[in-house]
């Protein structure tokens, strides 16, 4: 029997009392997360740091703030996002009311990843909570102390009755899988996500896929390259570069390699200090069997930059590899950590084709003071998001939607994408009972005067939609 | 060749020429559309032929009914294409206020889409329409099941639009489950929940992201409170349009004991205006689609009240409009979506016990409901879940091309239609485009950390609740003062 049916069921029945729709009820609610937030600050900078050794600053930017704004843009935009939005009429509804309704698509299960272990499961709740459904949370495992603190606290703060969180590793996430939801909400990898997607076909639910990849980084053959490699290292060793849509690889001429590697060296040192392992603005890697992981790929091309890893700290020291080769190691796999591979490429056309050989990232960088270069390579390529002349910041701006495509991932959200991702758009036409001698037209029998009328009421001219039907 | 080999070239034809570019370019996407909106004009009388060859379509039903759709959805979107293709933009905070924000619609590459046998013409090229305007290459897989329309695009589509882009592939099961195999960007598939489950199923293998338009039990329930005359005639005329072979026919009638002769009455004077006293002679009503799907139908009558109708002939596939009463909920024809022009009563208490009847099914892709009581409707829909609702009629919120079309739970994911479709088939890819200089703002991110340089990030990065908005001139000022007074600070 499988051990999730009460709970869900339990769900279920919170949701057919419909008290998650009320506004009200999803202001509370919100409201109460954002106290979550404050309240337990401290446990959740320990939690993050004991799981990762997430420095403070970065767990209050890169977790906590992010959350609180989607809280409080939810808060601010609730009643406008839950109106409902008026469309066209043609020329036979122009007496009726003719809206799409948003409404909440019922019990809605959100996965998280452990690399933002607060964020990428309280962003996606806020926009569940906020289209008005129930919700189950299933944090990471790895993450362990964020999942110990989500699971012991967060429930003390909302309904109970409509929203649960549920502790686990891959074989209770099976079992929680083989329940029928109304919508699925995932971060992870791709491998994982297929898992998720079939266990969602079978009951025909619709799902949110937030994957990754290698997100390449192009760099033009620039005079001045120091801004460009802060902005990268500060993409790359953000939380030990467990980050989605860090940098993964650059690419660049050798010229520019050769340029690149002392600016880079020089960010390093201005942010971390000469010995990075001794910054407390620089995490650690989430486990044992990451850390293995990454150390493997140390062996691509050559160590320019760091390479220093102590396996006790899960340390590896921030790290740029460089003339690594396509076939490497290095290249094969979505990187994770803090080392960053440079490919050497002739041009920006041949970088163009080298990343539309692999599978679609979540997202691309470039570097270029050439806006019209910056242009070809955003035109001629295809990512989830797009950044020129930065990292990361793309995916802070709330009014950007945030999402993959391809293998990196379906669907999006962050801001109003989250409310309508988790709403269901109800066409809606309430019709009078009058003028039923409109409607005649549509009835049989049909007769060459007959349409000889429909034809010219109906008349489709190209600007403006005259269609009757 | 063999034929898995076959359609793999032909899959792999596409992706080549989607890659080379050629479809992205707003005027080749426009041309497209314009060449195939010349396709149903010059042969419309080809279409209505085979439309007529497979489901015994008069030529109006098929002007009205398919064509007609076609045509308003090209002129629809070549109007607004250029509107709905160009960058869109977002609002900035004070980080990105002199940066270039905003999202790029892109397409998503080589789509398929496949087809329906009920409306085989307009349920191909709907979607067809939508993934072209959107820029992307299209692997278009009619039902085999109509036949002649099958057929008929298969020769008309790469007379008028690009050969390699726009690919018809015909075949029946074996077909489509090997061509499922390939890899796709985006499938779009009109049929039944339980061949949409095994569409998912192996799109999931590819994470390719569906649109699953399906089915299911359309209820239609008829209040005490309402002009039963015209309820009737609007009922009779979805129900038994296409023969009861459209996906949001009303399905069954809920409605109290009182009125349900009245009802049936209604429906009966109704159908002799359109059709004459002659059902069978009347040119303007279809037949079922197949032996398979006739001998489906005919067992649903079994141990059934028939009020009105029940003549069939199995060697033309005609069902006449039937009505049958007092329906058991627990019997077989209320288990399955009908699909043909049987119209089982289901008699409820009131719109209480309707609501729950509805709730305890699966959702359906329409809801109709009709009243004089507008409190009443509000109240209904918003208890009740399906894809759309029309209200005071039927089939007709399908018509607006405004509203998204596309179900809910059972009855689908995703919607169409307009710039839905557009939508449905483009990825919104985000773009942040910054400037290599202004490098003083950024430093606030940059480790080494403090609590004071923490201060200042949450100030530029916190939104605050329900302060009224900054005028962005305020907006302005404040990002550059503060910019310079960062740039002494940490420089």
């Amino acid at each position: 029997m499988n051990p999730y049916v009460g709970l869900v069921s339990s769900l279920r029945a919170a949701w057919l009392t419909g008290k998650t729709r009320a506004a009200e009820h999803r202001v509370s609610q919100l409201e109460a997360l954002r106290r979550f937030l404050d309240e337990k600050k401290q446990p959740i900078l320990d939690a993050m740091a004991s799981d990762m050794r997430k420095p403070p600053f970065e767990v209050e930017l890169s977790e906590i703030i992010m959350v609180k704004n989607e809280v409080n843009y939810a808060l601010n935009n609730l009643s406008n996002w839950m109106k409902d939005e008026g469309v066209d009429k043609n020329l036979v509804t122009q007496l009726d009311t003719a809206f799409i309704r948003k409404e909440p698509y019922g019990v809605v299960l959100i996965i998280g990843p452990w690399n933002y272990p607060l964020q990428l499961i309280l962003v996606p709740l806020v926009g569940a909570i906020a289209a008005g459904n129930c919700v189950i949370i299933k944090p990471s495992e790895i993450s362990s102390s964020t999942e110990k603190l989500l699971a012991e606290t967060l429930p003390s703060y909302l309904d109970k009755d409509c929203f649960a969180v549920v502790t686990g590793g891959p074989a209770e996430m099976t079992q929680l899988l083989e329940n029928k939801f109304d919508y699925i909400f995932f971060t992870g990898s791709p491998q994982v996500g297929k898992i998720v997607m079939a266990a969602a076909a079978k009951h025909l639910t619709p799902l949110t896929l937030e994957l990754g990849g290698k997100n390449p980084c192009y760099v033009a053959d620039e005079s001045d390259l120091q801004n460009v490699a802060s902005r990268l290292v500060w993409g790359r060793c953000l939380n030990a570069g467990q980050t989605c849509v860090a940098p993964d690889y650059v690419l660049c001429s050798a010229e520019t390699q050769e340029k690149l590697l002392p600016a880079l060296r020089h960010a390093i040192t201005q942010f971390f200090g000469p010995e990075p392992r001794e910054s407390p603005d620089f995490a650690r890697i989430i486990s044992d069997k990451q850390f293995q992981r990454i150390r493997a790929l140390l062996g691509s091309g050559r160590v320019a930059i760091g390479g220093q890893t102590d396996e006790r700290e899960r340390y590896i020291a921030p790290t740029v590899l460089a003339d690594v080769q396509p076939s490497d190691p290095a290249m094969q796999e979505e990187i994770f950590g803090p080392v960053l591979p440079i490919v050497t490429v002739p041009n920006v056309d041949e970088a163009i084709a080298f990343i539309n050989r692999q599978e679609r990232p979540l997202a691309m960088y470039v570097f270029a003071s050439d806006s019209k270069l910056v242009r070809r390579v955003l035109e001629r390529t295809s990512s989830g998001g797009f950044g020129a002349n930065d990292t990361i910041m793309q995916m802070t701006l709330i009014s950007l939607p945030f999402g993959g495509i391809g293998n990196s991932g379906l669907g999006l959200y962050h801001g109003k994408f989250s409310f309508d991702t988790f709403s269901h758009h109800r066409a809606c036409l309430l019709r009078s009972m009058g003028l039923e001698t409109i409607n005649a037209l549509r009835y049989p029998p049909y007769s060459e005067r007959k349409k000889g009328l429909v034809l010219s009421t109906f008349g489709i001219k190209r600007k403006g939609t005259c269609t009757l039907l | 060749m063999e034929p898995r080999r076959q359609q793999q070239e032909v899959v792999a034809r596409a992706g080549a020429a989607f890659r080379s570019g050629r479809s992205r370019p707003l005027g080749f996407r426009l041309r497209q559309l314009r060449a195939l909106e010349r396709l149903v004009k010059e042969r419309e009388a080809e279409i209505a032929a085979a439309l007529h060859a497979d489901l015994h379509k008069s030529e109006c039903n098929a002007y009205s009914y398919e064509i007609l759709g076609v045509l308003g959805e090209i002129a629809l979107m070549v109007d607004k294409l250029p509107t709905w293709a160009a960058p869109q933009s977002v609002p900035k905070n004070i980080m990105t206020l002199t940066d270039e924000v905003y999202i790029h619609h892109e397409p998503l590459g080589v789509v398929l889409v496949i087809g329906a046998w009920n409306y085989p013409f307009v349920l191909i090229m709907q979607p067809l329409i939508g993934a072209i305007a959107a820029g992307n290459a299209v692997v278009i897989k009619p039902s085999e099941i109509s036949a002649n329309t099958a057929k008929l695009v298969a020769e008309l589509i790469p007379q008028y639009l690009d050969k390699d882009l726009y690919p018809v592939i015909n075949g029946g099961v074996t077909e489509t489950t090997e061509l499922l195999k390939e890899r796709f960007d985006h499938i779009f598939y009109t049929g039944s929940s339980q061949v949409g489950k095994i569409v998912m199923e192996a799109a999931a293998k590819h994470l390719t992201p569906v649109t699953l338009e399906l089915g299911g039990k359309s209820p239609c329930y008829i209040d005490k409170d309402c002009n039963l005359d015209i309820a009737a005639r609007r009922v009779a005329w979805g129900k038994y349009l296409n023969c009861g072979q459209t996906c949001i026919a009303p399905d069954y009638i809920l409605c109290d004991q009182s009125i349900q002769n009245k009802v049936v009455e209604t429906i009966k004077k109704t159908l002799k205006e359109f059709h004459g006293e002659d059902i069978k002679k009347s040119p303007d009503y279809e037949r079922i689609v197949n032996k398979h799907h006739f001998k489906r139908l005919v067992t649903l009558l079994e141990g059934q009240k028939i009020a009105y109708g029940g003549e069939t002939d199995e060697a033309t596939c005609f069902i006449a409009p039937t009505i049958l009463t007092d329906v058991s909920p627990e019997s077989k024809i209320m288990k399955e979506e009908i699909f043909g022009p049987l119209l089982p009563i289901v008699t409820v208490k009131s719109a209480d016990e309707a609501i729950e009847f509805i709730n305890q099914r699966e959702k359906p892709l329409a809801l109709y409901l009709f009243s004089n009581d507008k409190k009443l409707i509000k109240r209904m829909i918003s208890e009740t879940s399906s894809g759309g609702v029309t209200a005071n009629d039927v089939i007709m919120h399908y018509t607006l091309l405004d509203l998204p079309f596309g179900g809910v739970g059972n009855s689908g994911m995703g919607n169409y239609h307009g710039r839905h479709s557009f939508e449905t088939f483009s990825h919104r890819r985000s773009c942040l485009i910054k400037s290599l200089a202004m490098e003083s703002v950024n430093k606030i991110r940059y480790p080494p950390n403090s609590q004071r340089k923490l201060d200042w990030a949450k100030f530029f990065f916190l939104k605050r609740f329900n302060k009224g908005r900054l005028g962005l001139i305020a907006l302005a000022l404040l990002g550059a003062i503060l910019a310079a007074v960062i740039k002494v600070a940490y420089s």
